[in-house]
């Protein structure tokens, strides 16, 4: 049985003008101890996904379809049910950890309140219980004395990730876990990630814009455009031959170093994200699509077998012909952005 | 402190560096004499010529911002100089007005640059204002939106940020800048909170405005693919000193500081080096090493590769050079720079002294 799996889910936001679609009809399987990455935009309905696995919409929010952890529709629950659920098999590390936490009250105190509401333990276990999360994450249990202040921002979100286990989840959410933090930093909490999945048997939902982080750590990825999967597969494939022009401009935003043709050459995709109260017909992407043709704003977009465990949503998968995703070399960005006036140095 | 080193001559003697930055030090704290001091920039030499995009690149608190700050004239350095177009750059407001039109800044979040109860217009026009420029007010404003690819640039005149996304609301910050003809952009992590897609775009126009206008930008970012999509030299700081500096292709393709190699060797893309994720505390500036101030984190001497060279105990006790401002590859690394390795060995440097003995 999956973890989880998510069947056509629809998430809608609740505006003076009616009803905002932020995701419309999305499916997602994740095996116990798979990882799967989710990519996107700002916008496409990546963080509304995972907010949704928990319930953790604001109120007016309309949600359509399923989503079941461990065979139980999360979205029938009872309360209580949920709020046992929530820790104890599924929990979540936030974009901007910085901010997660409360500045006043010790790491550890805060590590401890999430065991203390669902197991019934002794101070001195707790105690105990918060050291060994510390040393799983990484850290030496006496920072638990430390309030955040004195933490890095790599150390915080070490101990966002530590209070997520608090209570032993099997499938962790991590939104963003490495926005705002350095290269080297961003390394050492992907590899803790990881590790985590790996000695723990964690199922990793982890959720970026950053294609490259996704390839790097993820045995699949989704990408989402639009409030919808755009395309899914196993990640090295994805990420080194997407099947999708969307995908294709995602993995190229991102340069190769030493690879000559993205060097004084940034690979961008031009236009803007579709406004979700105003999305264009057919195929969402066609308007921004470097490859779109005659039948795209009329299409009816599904997921087609796109090679070995792979599905797109784009005509050319429909069609058999995926070279065509690669038909026009991507275009120089600027190019279209002439800069007219000459200044004198 | 006094440099006894001649500046580099003849570095482009023709026509000279846009910027220099004479062995800068920016210091912090102990104001009362008390707490320890934080040494941001520690040492800093560095030029931008004319017409050039250089990379300043490194980790938060490495002082690549604290840096840029100083070269703006927004901190004042406790020691050295920032050069534009030869002369040092004046101290105060009135002095630094004329500097401050030449020399334009792009920040990080554009989100918080805008002031979000100003439309598109007053916050181009602003800095007009500001410099009394004179000429057609909508004009200026109108062109210098097209410029940041806004366009048509009418269209945005009366929109507010919060109706822009965000790569738009960064063309507008560009926009700002560019209103008042700047010969130079200083660009503090222009892209970094982007959307991926959007992120090329706004690298392009930046390669667009040196190529059509021949700015000169130095931007500062720890995102060592940006330096490769656009900057024509890097340099790489760590804790408040440039450890190697170069052209970027060389840098890149061929690091020599093993801080440079194991920053880069993280980055998801890139697959030629090993995987030497760093341990150990975060640099911190107000406990600066003796010695080569990585060594404590260096690979090559944990591992034993800097012993078997015979130089472990250069790096260990003996601060390293300051890496003047030459257009070569150079790295401030006693096993991997040949003439680095040559200087003549000198006294070790008393550990957490303020004034390291450089010179």
């Amino acid at each position: 049985m999956a973890l989880l799996e998510v069947r056509d889910l629809t998430v809608s936001y609740p505006a003076r003008a009616g009803a905002v679609p932020a995701v419309r009809g999305v499916d997602l399987r994740l095996d116990p101890g798979e990882t799967l990455g989710l990519a996107g935009e700002s916008g496409c309905g990546k963080s509304t996904m995972a907010a949704a696995v928990l319930r953790l919409l604001p109120p007016g929010t309309t949600t359509t379809g399923s989503v079941l952890l461990e065979g139980e529709d999360v979205l029938t629950m009872r309360p209580g049910r949920l709020r046992a659920v929530r820790w104890t098999e599924a929990a979540i590390v936030f974009q901007g950890a910085m901010h997660a936490l409360n500045p006043v009250r010790r790491v550890g105190d805060q590590i401890a309140e999430a065991i203390r509401l669902h197991d019934k333990a002794t101070d001195k276990q707790v105690g105990a219980r918060v050291g060994e999360l510390l040393e799983q994450v990484g850290l030496p249990a006496r920072r638990a004395a430390s309030y955040p202040h004195e933490l890095s921002g790599g150390q915080r979100q070490r101990v966002m990730i530590a209070m997520a286990l608090a209570c032993s989840p099997r499938l962790l959410i991590a939104d963003e876990p490495t926005t705002a933090l350095d290269v080297m930093v961003q390394a050492q909490v992907l590899a803790l990630l990881e590790e985590l999945g790996r000695e723990l048997g964690l199922a990793l939902l982890l959720i970026t814009h950053d294609l490259s982080v996704l390839a790097a750590t993820c045995e699949r990825i989704a990408v989402m455009y639009a409030g919808r999967i755009v395309e899914e597969g196993p990640a090295a494939a994805v990420f080194e031959a997407p099947a999708h022009p969307y995908t294709r401009a995602l993995a190229e935003a991102f340069p190769t170093i030493g690879d000559r043709a993205s060097r004084r050459n940034p690979h961008g995709l031009g236009g803007d994200p579709p406004d979700p109260r105003d999305l264009p017909g057919g195929c969402e992407f066609h308007p921004r699509c470097p490859v779109s043709v005659a039948a795209c704003p009329t299409l009816d977009v599904q997921l087609w077998p796109a090679g070995e465990g792979r599905r797109a949503a784009c005509v050319h998968v429909r069609d058999g012909r995926p070279e065509l995703v690669y038909q026009v070399p991507p275009r120089p960005v600027g190019e279209d952005a002439p800069v007219h006036r000459q200044v004198a140095p | 402190m006094t440099a006894t080193q001649p500046a580099p001559a003849g570095a482009a003697a023709a026509q000279g560096p846009i910027l220099e930055v004479r062995d800068l030090h920016v210091h912090f704290g102990a104001r009362r004499g008390r707490g320890p001091v934080a040494r941001a920039v520690d040492g800093v030499d560095l030029q931008v010529q004319p017409g050039e995009i250089v990379a300043l690149a490194g980790e938060s608190g490495c002082g690549k911002t604290t840096l840029a700050r100083t070269i703006l004239g927004l901190v004042e350095p406790t020691s050295g100089q920032v050069l534009y177009r030869g002369r040092p750059i004046g101290r105060g407001t009135a002095a630094l007005k004329p500097y401050r039109r030449e020399v334009q800044l792009v920040l990080q979040d554009p989100t918080g640059a805008l002031n979000p109860r100003q439309s598109v217009y007053e916050s181009v026009a602003e800095g007009l204002r500001i410099h009394g420029v004179k000429g057609d007010e909508e004009t200026l404003v109108a062109d210098a939106l097209a410029r940041s690819g806004l366009r048509p640039p009418r269209r945005f005149f009366l929109a507010y940020p919060h109706e822009l996304s965000g790569g738009q609301r960064q063309r507008v910050v560009i926009a700002g800048a560019l209103a008042l003809e700047p010969s130079m952009l200083v660009a503090d992590e222009p892209v970094s909170s982007l959307d991926a897609s959007v992120r090329g775009e706004i690298l392009a126009l930046l390669l667009g405005l040196v190529r059509d206008l021949g700015l000169s930008i130095l931007v500062v970012t720890h995102d060592l693919g940006l330096a490769w999509n656009i900057a024509d030299r890097l340099a790489v700081m760590y804790l408040g000193r440039i450890v190697e500096q170069g052209p970027t292709e060389t840098v890149l393709a061929d690091p020599r500081h093993p801080y440079t190699r194991a920053l880069l060797s993280v980055v998801p893309e890139v697959h030629h080096l090993e995987h030497q994720l760093l341990t150990g505390e975060p640099p911190d500036p107000t406990r600066v090493p003796g010695g080569c101030r990585f060594h404590p984190r260096c690979p090559a001497v944990a591992s034993g590769a800097a012993a078997q060279a015979g130089v472990e105990h250069r790096c260990r006790n003996e601060p390293v050079p300051i890496l003047r401002g030459l257009a070569e590859h150079h790295a401030a690394c006693y096993l991997t720079d040949e003439s680095v390795k040559k200087e003549p060995e000198r006294r070790p440097s008393t550990r957490g002294s303020h004034a390291e003995g450089l010179q």
